[in-house]
């Protein structure tokens, strides 16, 4: 069996007596794509926070192809190859699209190939007809696309999505799942999200978070039947559904 | 007309009224005048400076006057000891960016927060204010250089030609000398700001985070721009000491630090243009209003308008409520609402014709 690309061991981070996540072993092949549910204090922002050196963990490790980098900084993990979209979009919103993007493609690129791929991830996105328009000015859904581009422009090898499809309409959550599955036939993506109907489009392995813990790990139709499941977390959607 | 050209229509603009001011000048005022215009000059340098590290880094520096006022003694302890200009105009570069790049070390690398790094910064200029202020006595000297204490230092020898100390710049020269350094750090600004480094601070500015989350090390880059800004407070502290040939420890005061951050507010941060303009208007009014003091007309008024650093303080009020952009930016957006106006009329106008 070939080394995981990601891997947690008694991860936790504490706040004063909060336990916001608490010994969490995870491990994520090389090339898979994983969906990350549980209710809303779960722990699940934190958890992808630790994994990007947004914050130390109180113990354990994170282990990205066997290095620890569980005491990084930010941009050494980017560097390594992690990158991230987080819950509220993340982008430099005095500047126009074309520009966000520029500063994610610079960075590996000479200016020549950086402006060609720029234009190429504006196309991608779908986000050519707004390129000079400022990222402030956008809407929710829109500047979601745009920090979805600043990532895939850093060509990360492990993407993490904090809820994508939120403030989109039906089209674009379709349209973000078809992307999704695009990205993973390269890269191995963990994906937080409340949205069901988007689960079900793109996952294949499940993990439920739940008070700081992992409650359950499985394929997604198990996890849809997982009667413990639905009493902390789906409710009254998934029995609709 | 998009927004590439309006941008070098603008730098031309910036260019031929700059060098038309620089040679026409001397030519058409009189000597007072222009000595009065060097100082402009060279404060707008010290102005670019501030314009650079918080307009576009986005570091609230309080205490730009410290490294002026660095620069300016480094230059004129440096040129008592050596005699010649060459080595200590490049000192008052040096040392003031050697100082701002430790000091930016330990406030960048400690992810000191904005609010602390304007605590500190003011400090360190009123820490020098201080200790500059107290070397009085003749037992406080560099070499042959005496400190002065409050007193500062006068009589410091001019610039001469690169390594010619027989060939001093007169007054004149010093005018040449200014306004084309200024026109110099503000094209050098522009091509900076321009280039990826200079993006790159924007990004900076804009989201840290983001920019981290990206693979950038806002420390570093931060640093760097704080240590450009110090060499470039330095410089102006260097030309100041020359244009007056004499410098105190009022440099590094509260007065002196202020007003640097008035005149990048008045103009605009975001701009270089701005700062500028800020600079050189705020100069040229308090000239103005200083120059009624004398004449004393003893009517409530009068003594209104002859109290500048109150007219000033209400101009600073009134933009920090008013205006909080600054000037430039500011009428850049009243001028993008006509333009935008005219184009929706125009299209308007087009579209019944288009329907047909």
């Amino acid at each position: 069996m070939s080394e995981p690309l990601l891997q947690t061991r008694n991860l936790s981070m504490h706040f004063g007596g909060v336990k916001a996540v608490d010994n969490v072993d995870f491990t994520l092949a090389q090339g898979e794509l994983r969906c990350l549910i549980g209710p809303n204090g779960a722990g699940k922002s934190t958890f992808f926070k630790m994994l990007t050196g947004q914050l130390a963990p109180t113990h354990g490790e994170v282990l990205f192809r066997g290095n620890d980098i569980s005491h990084a900084h930010a941009h050494e993990i980017a560097r390594m190859g992690i990158g991230i979209k987080t819950q509220v979009p993340s982008v430099f919103d005095g500047l126009s699209v074309r520009d966000n993007i520029w500063l994610a493609a610079s960075r590996l690129n000479s200016r020549e190939r950086a402006r060609r791929l720029v234009d190429e991830m504006l196309e991608r996105v779908g986000l050519t007809h707004a390129a000079d328009r400022v990222v402030g000015q956008l809407a929710h859904g829109q500047r979601q696309w745009v920090e979805l581009g600043l990532v895939l422009s850093t060509e990360p090898e492990l993407i993490l999505l904090d809820e994508p499809a939120a403030g989109m309409t039906h089209e674009e959550v379709n349209k973000t799942a078809a992307l999704v599955r695009e990205i993973n036939r390269t890269k191995a993506l963990i994906v937080v999200e409340h949205d069901m109907q988007f689960i079900r489009m793109i996952a294949k392995q499940v993990t439920v978070f739940n008070r700081g813990c992992i409650l359950v790990e499985d394929a997604v139709e198990n996890i849809m039947r997982n009667p413990l499941v639905r009493d902390i977390y789906l409710g009254k959607q998934a029995v609709a559904a | 007309m998009s927004a590439r050209h309006l941008n070098l229509l603008g730098l031309a603009l910036v260019g031929i009224i700059g060098l038309a001011v620089m040679w026409l000048t001397p030519r058409l005022a009189e000597l007072d005048t222009v000595l009065d215009l060097t100082v402009y000059m060279i404060m707008a340098i010290l102005a670019l400076s501030l314009a650079l590290i918080w307009g576009y880094g986005g570091i609230l520096c309080f205490g730009q006057s410290a490294f002026f006022g660095l620069g300016a003694y480094t230059y004129a302890i440096a040129m008592f000891n050596m005699g010649e200009s060459t080595v200590p105009l490049l000192l008052a570069i040096v040392l003031p960016a050697a100082f701002a790049a430790l000091l930016g070390y330990f406030m960048f690398y400690g992810r000191i927060s904005d609010v602390y790094l304007g605590v500190i910064t003011l400090t360190m200029t009123l820490i020098l204010f201080n200790s500059v202020n107290s070397t009085a006595g003749p037992e406080f000297h560099i070499g042959t250089a005496r400190l002065g204490g409050f007193n500062g230092i006068p009589g410091i020898p001019p610039l001469n030609w690169p390594l010619n100390k027989n060939a001093p710049v007169d007054l004149e020269g010093m005018f040449y000398l200014s306004s084309g350094a200024l026109l110099l750090t503000y094209f050098g600004l522009r091509v900076l700001l321009a280039s990826r480094f200079g993006r790159i601070i924007v990004g900076i500015r804009e989201n840290e985070r983001r920019a981290e989350l990206l693979g950038y090390d806002p420390r570093t880059y931060k640093l760097a721009t704080f240590t450009i800004g110090g060499a470039l407070a330095g410089f102006a502290g260097c030309l100041f000491a020359n244009w007056g040939n004499f410098v105190s420890p009022t440099i590094f005061g509260l007065a002196q630090s202020a007003q640097i951050i008035i005149w990048v507010i008045v103009g605009g941060r975001g701009t270089l243009i701005g700062p500028v303009l800020g600079c050189i208007g705020i100069q040229w009014l308090s000239a103005a209003l200083g120059a009624n003091q004398p004449s004393g007309g003893s009517d409530l008024w009068s003594k209104i308008f002859a109290n500048a650093p109150l007219i000033l303080g209400i101009i600073l009020i009134a933009f920090v409520l008013l205006v909080p952009r600054g000037l430039v930016p500011t009428l850049g957006d009243l001028g993008q609402m006509l333009l935008n106006g005219r184009r929706e009329r125009k299209r308007r106008d087009l579209a019944p014709q288009q329907a047909e």
